[in-house]
């Protein structure tokens, strides 16, 4: 029997329809190849530059020293400090008003000043004293110099003792868990791998959407036979297949070139990274359809997006350092939830026994926005 | 000049009819400079600290509770094997782990000599080191009370003592705020300028009208200009907003010169506006524009020393940071608000920003054709 071929369109067309869109958006993608080699570069980039250049680790400070002792105890202390990793002399003063001029210049971070008579107060009176200055204007810097520096002087006053064993002591063994070696990249390539993915996601899916609105051409969609919902997700499609290229670039570069080693399920990693590749298209559909031009879009994805997602996903700053109304704020910021899966299944090596809660938030936080777009979402042109 | 003034009167209209943009312009880097600053801080406080005590005495007892009102450690967890404790720092609950053995006060007795293991959560590396040096800090001191409590003070052999006094010059306080709030109000006006200049021309050539100021007998260097200077008026804008904002909400008040700020930041400003001009000549959409301009920005942002020192990066990357605008920036309001460094002091960095200018600018006046 012959079917009725309206009915038969109604049938079989809708998949066919959506996947012919598919195919124009991954075409809209392919003939711009400029845009193309920035998509896919530019996490690339990023992951090596970031990885390897983000670090608050403090080695190599350049120092300053106003000896005003000048005997061989004062030499052994500052020769100490210059063997160790963190410093490195690079003045040497002759007045207190000199610190602050280098200071000013910015040559510097830390001073040690030595007391005349350093090594005949130790000798006589079995007591001295040094001073430290640091440039506090970056306090984070100053704080960590100035532990480092004490530590380096406790040292040496330990080994002018001559190494006698004091009674009753109490030893500690330290032990480095899941980072023996105190690499910077273990805790900044997660981080960082949050923050590309989360930027790069969500800009796109606004931009592209946006940039139909603004040329007319949405118009000409949204008229056609599909349904707007399929119409919008057939726009997502080929931005999640280029994000999960992304996503497979920047593990091969964390394990191969940054050497941070995947401890946990590769598989789990993966889903992981889906869910939150999704969740950021989502919110980038959901700026996309609460904006009308281009710019704006960018701008919201760049201005509103980048400096929150830095400094709230707690790869740069302790969250738990944060005033409570930020901390609270910090839990909106898709991102930390992906970090902290990213940090616990990579690094930690743990599974989804202990990330379950992270990837719940993230699966609600996905539904809720799409949920939001369907609402904003206008076939009709404003 | 009046062709000039007339061109200046079109981009201004144009920016000023676009309410959305001006909003965001302005409401949102203000917001971020509210509310940021107060994220910033690596100070470590509030370890948390899970104990695994196999001694049960008194001594072990005792160790705790100095640790306890040293006020650094926040006691966690007191679990009784190490296999659990692991778990708490597995599940981010706990940051360190100090697990007493057995034997310990007996050890220390009769073998003068005991020990115990701290382990810690070493992902962040810096936390780690800084949380392990000051466990062990305490338990020195700890060390040291029994030592003193427990031998005849005529036997204890003085050591030799050097006394480490520590100042913060510029920042006595160690505010981080000081410190964060001039380099955010950096990135907002970089982002204001340069971002939005390099969208400009873009959008003229994507739906149409550059053709128009084409055929148009304005020479291209007028044109540019007047694409310029309204950014440039923009951005001096918000960073004055920006300042006052500093002042009013974290009671920042400049030590040094605002003028000499403000000459830098006019150059600079110059440089930025020069780059996005010069993205914008390269593009042929406005979407490459922003992928571009999104790329480079947060490169600078990110290695411009504004949350990490540029120290601490390898080699070739400090290398990378000397081709940074921002960073130079980041240097000199740093300098002239905390430091009050004067016009001498910055004008290594004001002479390499005017050099950006100067070539951005050229390079762009050039590469741009009256022709699409």
């Amino acid at each position: 029997m012959k079917t009725h071929p309206h009915i038969s369109q109604r049938k079989v067309k809708p998949n066919r329809q959506f996947f012919s869109l598919a195919k124009k958006e991954f075409f809209h993608i392919f003939r711009d190849r400029r845009t193309l080699i920035i998509l896919l570069g530019m996490p690339i980039v990023q992951i090596i530059i970031f990885g390897f250049a983000l670090t608050n680790e403090v080695k190599n400070s350049r120092i300053g020293v106003f000896n005003q002792a000048q005997d061989a105890h004062a030499q052994a202390l500052i020769n100490e400090l210059e063997a160790s990793r963190y410093f490195e002399v690079t003045r040497i003063f002759t007045s207190y008003s000199a610190i602050e001029e280098e200071f000013k210049k910015g040559t510097i971070k830390l001073a040690l000043v030595l007391p005349p008579h350093f090594a005949a107060d130790l000798k006589h009176f079995n007591k001295t004293q040094v001073q430290l200055i640091a440039d506090a204007s970056d306090p984070n810097v100053a704080n960590t110099l100035i532990n480092y520096a004490t530590a380096v002087i406790l040292d040496f006053q330990d080994r002018l003792t001559n190494n006698n064993t004091l009674p009753y002591t109490i030893r500690t063994e330290t032990r480095m868990l899941y980072n023996p070696q105190l690499q910077g990249a273990y805790s900044f390539v997660p981080g960082v791998m949050a923050m590309v993915l989360m930027l790069v996601c969500t800009m796109m899916t606004a931009i592209t959407i946006v940039r139909e609105k603004e040329l007319g051409t949405m118009e000409i969609l949204l008229v056609s036979p599909v349904q707007p919902l399929k119409v919008i997700i057939a726009k997502a499609i080929p931005y999640l297949l280029l994000s999960m290229l992304n996503i497979t670039s920047i593990l091969l570069l964390s394990v191969f070139v940054l050497q941070v080693p995947i401890n946990g399920s590769l598989l789990l990693l993966l889903a992981a990274s889906t869910l939150f590749i999704i969740t950021s298209l989502s919110l980038g559909l959901l700026i996309s359809t609460i904006t009308a031009s281009q710019q704006t879009a960018m701008f919201i994805s760049l201005t509103g997006l980048f400096l929150p997602t830095v400094m709230l996903s707690g790869f740069m700053f302790p969250i738990e350092n944060m005033p409570l109304p930020l901390q609270v704020v910090s839990n909106l910021v898709p991102a930390k939830w992906f970090y902290i899966i990213v940090r616990t299944v990579m690094i930690k090596g743990a599974g989804l026994a202990v990330i379950w809660k992270e990837a719940l938030v993230l699966t609600s936080m996905t539904l809720l926005l799409l949920g939001l777009s369907m609402k904003n979402f206008k076939i009709r042109l404003a | 000049m009046r062709t000039l003034q007339f061109l200046l009167q079109k981009e201004f209209r144009q920016i000023f009819r676009n309410p959305a943009i001006l909003r965001i312009i302005f409401i949102m880097p203000l917001i971020q400079l509210l509310v940021l600053p107060w994220a910033a801080d690596y100070e470590i406080k509030n370890i948390r600290l899970a104990v695994v005590d196999h001694d049960h005495s008194s001594s072990s007892q005792k160790l705790i509770s100095t640790i306890n009102s040293s006020g650094y450690f926040q006691l966690y967890a007191y679990t009784p094997s190490y296999a659990q404790a692991v778990a708490n720092l597995d599940r981010d609950q706990a940051d360190l782990i100090l697990e007493i053995p057995t034997g310990f006060e007996k050890n220390m007795i009769k073998e003068n000599e005991t020990s115990a293991l701290i382990a810690v959560n070493a992902i962040n590396g810096v936390k780690a080191g800084l949380g392990s040096a000051y466990l062990q800090s305490v338990i020195r001191e700890y060390n040291n009370q029994i030592r003193t409590a427990w031998i005849q003070p005529t036997r204890f052999s003085p050591q030799p003592v050097i006394e480490v006094t520590a100042s913060n010059w510029f920042n006595p306080l160690l505010q981080y705020k000081d410190f964060m709030v001039p380099g955010i109000l950096v990135v907002l006006v970089t982002m204001v300028g340069s971002f939005l200049a390099s969208l400009n021309i873009v959008k003229e050539k994507e739906i149409g009208t550059i053709e128009q100021m084409n055929v148009t007998p304005v020479k291209k260097h007028y044109f540019i200009l007047a694409k310029l200077l309204p950014f440039w008026v923009l951005g001096l804008f918000v960073l004055s907003l920006g300042l006052l904002l500093a002042w009013a909400f974290y009671g920042i008040v400049p030590v040094g010169n605002l003028f000499v700020l403000y000459v830098y930041a006019a150059v600079y400003l110059l440089a930025v506006l020069g780059l996005g001009l010069l993205l914008s000549t390269y593009s042929e959409n406005q979407q490459q524009a922003m992928l571009l301009s999104f790329f480079l920005i947060m490169v600078f942002i990110l290695m411009s020393g504004l949350y990490t020192p540029i120290e601490s990066m390898p080699t070739w990357a400090q290398y990378l940071t000397k081709l940074n605008p921002v960073s130079y920036f980041i240097q000199v309001i740093r300098m002239v608000l905390l430091k009050g460094s004067n016009l001498a002091d910055i004008s290594q960095q004001l002479f390499i920003t005017t050099g950006f200018a100067i070539v951005l600018n050229t390079w762009a006046v050039v590469n741009y054709k009256k022709r699409t």
